[in-house]
């Protein structure tokens, strides 16, 4: 594909690039404001991110270095595939280091290690409506935007203590942007949400099948709803990382044998891979590398 | 009562392109007064309270409602924010299907505080207490709070959508045909509860109705509707008891005896 006339830098043409950037420079102006955009067809599935491809097409430059994760995890066909079709589109460098990139696409996850104001954090986002279940028709919930009315986010929350004697919800927990704003953060789970509260990278949202794009400047305020009674809390873990040992780190739990026994180990895979470089050791590795030795 | 009027409501107009919905209303409420609007289906009842509770925009004329701050305003120069603002503290809508007024997926708890949780109360521990202080004035149990409506029947679905529209204090609540649907003996209760919140709130109230009985044991004031005009506007025992009008006297012998 050396034709001229059939190749465009980052696979969208101009045109659809500049309207993605009209969007998302409105959505940083307007913090948390979801800006309708005109989503174009991409060559993967709904769901599969194709907003934020969009939004990561729309910003990318040749000399821009990549890194996409999927639950946090380089490794996974989602981020596999990404990667492999921006390497393929715009040539462009691609890392697996989160300190490395200069754009990180998301899906469900933040990376550990803290972002720095040159880096952009590209979110894939299925529901971009936080009000969507609480409030089925599109036109009241854009109203109640509009008018600032989230009286009704907090009934969610109350009936998640009436019922669980908690707030129950661990992911896509809303929260509130620059005093304004209520968002969606994507499904990313609430363990995540302080790191997007005065975050110095810039955080875009692109909602490709709702056609949505949204943004969270750097140093903005985002605070996650709760009641003075029932303060919003993150997700702990009795263990560390199996692997590398890692404590205040984001888990999954990794299921064993059918005999019960699982391990729970760090869900961004760079951070771990980057801790066991450096020497720090977990619960299930021990063992192992005593035997090696 | 006060000598400066709650609602000033002068020539309501509302027109379906040529056919009349309600035609040249003009009246006053007083602070803790209850007027009954009365006709026959299709009068054009349900049209005016919709105008008036800016549910439906009038034609022509103007509502003007005092605030808090002693001030009147008119309603449809007011901006949405600010007449959303007003409905959901200082009125109260009850609708006459309690599934159109209730959040039927949430708990009664929720359904109560959504309006102290709309106007910033963020304690859950307090708006759990007034939830259930409410539940309890309108005769629902308190060990039902956690229940969702769809597991109420209809007079306690009535009676939770009052709870829910009265824990802001309103001032002004409309009320389309509260206890149709509901069988004779629920309907007794709840214009009893009613009636007593009224006196003990010192609300004003517009209630739309068809049901001579009840516009006898809850207003003050009735209007009588015919064809989208008011055609008789009283005391509620003289209308009643001395109909004027010949339509009024025809809705009155109407009723039917045991």
């Amino acid at each position: 594909m050396t034709d001229l006339a059939t190749y465009n830098f980052a696979y969208l043409d101009e045109q659809t690039k500049r309207m993605i950037r009209r969007a998302i420079l409105k959505a940083i102006a307007i913090p948390g404001y979801q800006v309708p955009f005109a989503s174009r067809e991409m060559p993967m599935p709904y769901g599969w991110g194709t907003g934020g491809v969009q939004v990561t097409a729309a910003i990318i430059g040749p000399q821009d270095v990549l890194k996409v994760i999927d639950q946090g995890a380089d490794d996974t066909t989602n981020a596999v595939s990404i990667r492999a079709f921006f390497q393929k589109v715009a040539n462009v460098a691609v890392t697996t280091h989160t300190k490395d990139a200069t754009i990180i696409q998301t899906r469900h996850r933040i990376p550990e290690h803290k972002l720095a104001e040159d880096q952009i954090l590209v979110y894939q986002v299925p529901i971009p409506e936080p009000l969507r279940f609480l409030e089925p028709r599109e036109t009241e919930t854009r109203k109640m935007h509009a008018l600032e009315e989230y009286g009704l986010m907090h009934v969610k929350l109350y009936e998640d203590i009436a019922r669980n004697g908690r707030i129950s919800k661990t992911y896509a927990y809303p929260v509130k942007v620059a005093g304004r704003y209520v968002m969606d953060p994507s499904p990313t789970p609430k363990f995540d949400n302080p790191k997007m509260h005065r975050s110095e990278a810039l955080q875009l949202f692109g909602a490709g099948r709702e056609k949505r794009i949204y943004a969270v400047p750097p140093h903005t305020d985002v605070v996650s709803l709760d009641f003075e009674d029932y303060p919003f809390e993150i997700q702990t873990f009795d263990k560390p990382c199996a692997l590398c040992g890692a404590e205040n780190v984001y888990l999954d739990e990794v299921v064993l044998d059918d005999k019960g026994s699982r391990m729970f180990v760090c869900s961004d895979t760079d951070n771990c891979e980057d801790r066991r470089e450096h020497g720090h050791v977990g619960a299930m590795l021990a063992p192992a590398k005593e035997a090696a030795e | 009562m006060t000598d400066t009027p709650l609602l000033k409501v002068s020539g309501v107009s509302k027109f379906y392109g040529s056919r009349i919905g309600c035609k040249d209303v003009s009246f006053e409420l007083w602070p803790g007064e209850v007027l009954a609007i009365v006709g026959e289906s299709g009068s054009g009842k349900t049209t005016l309270l919709n105008c008036l509770s800016t549910r439906l925009m009038p034609t022509t004329g103007s509502v003007e409602y005092r605030m808090r701050d002693g001030n009147f305003r008119d309603l449809y120069h007011m901006s949405e924010a600010e007449r959303r603002f007003l409905m959901r503290t200082d009125w109260g809508f009850v609708h006459q299907n309690p599934a159109d007024g209730l959040r039927m997926t949430v708990s009664a708890g929720a359904n109560v505080g959504e309006r102290l949780m709309a106007v910033g109360d963020r304690h859950y521990g307090k708006i759990r207490e007034t939830a259930s202080d409410w539940l309890t004035r309108v005769e629902i149990g308190t060990d039902r709070i956690d229940d969702q409506p769809r597991a109420f029947s209809g007079g306690m679905r009535q009676r939770l959508q009052i709870a829910r529209n009265l824990v802001t204090g309103p001032r002004l609540v409309f009320m389309d045909e509260p206890t149709g649907g509901l069988d004779v003996s629920v309907q007794a209760r709840l214009l009893d509860l009613v009636r007593g919140l009224v006196n003990d709130l010192g609300l004003s109230a517009i209630v739309v109705t068809h049901d001579l009985a009840v516009a006898r044991l809850l207003s003050h004031r009735m209007m009588v509707m015919k064809d989208g005009h008011v055609i008789e506007h009283g005391l509620t025992d003289r209308v009643l008891d001395d109909p004027r009008e010949p339509y009024t006297q025809l809705l009155v012998s109407s009723i039917l005896q045991v």
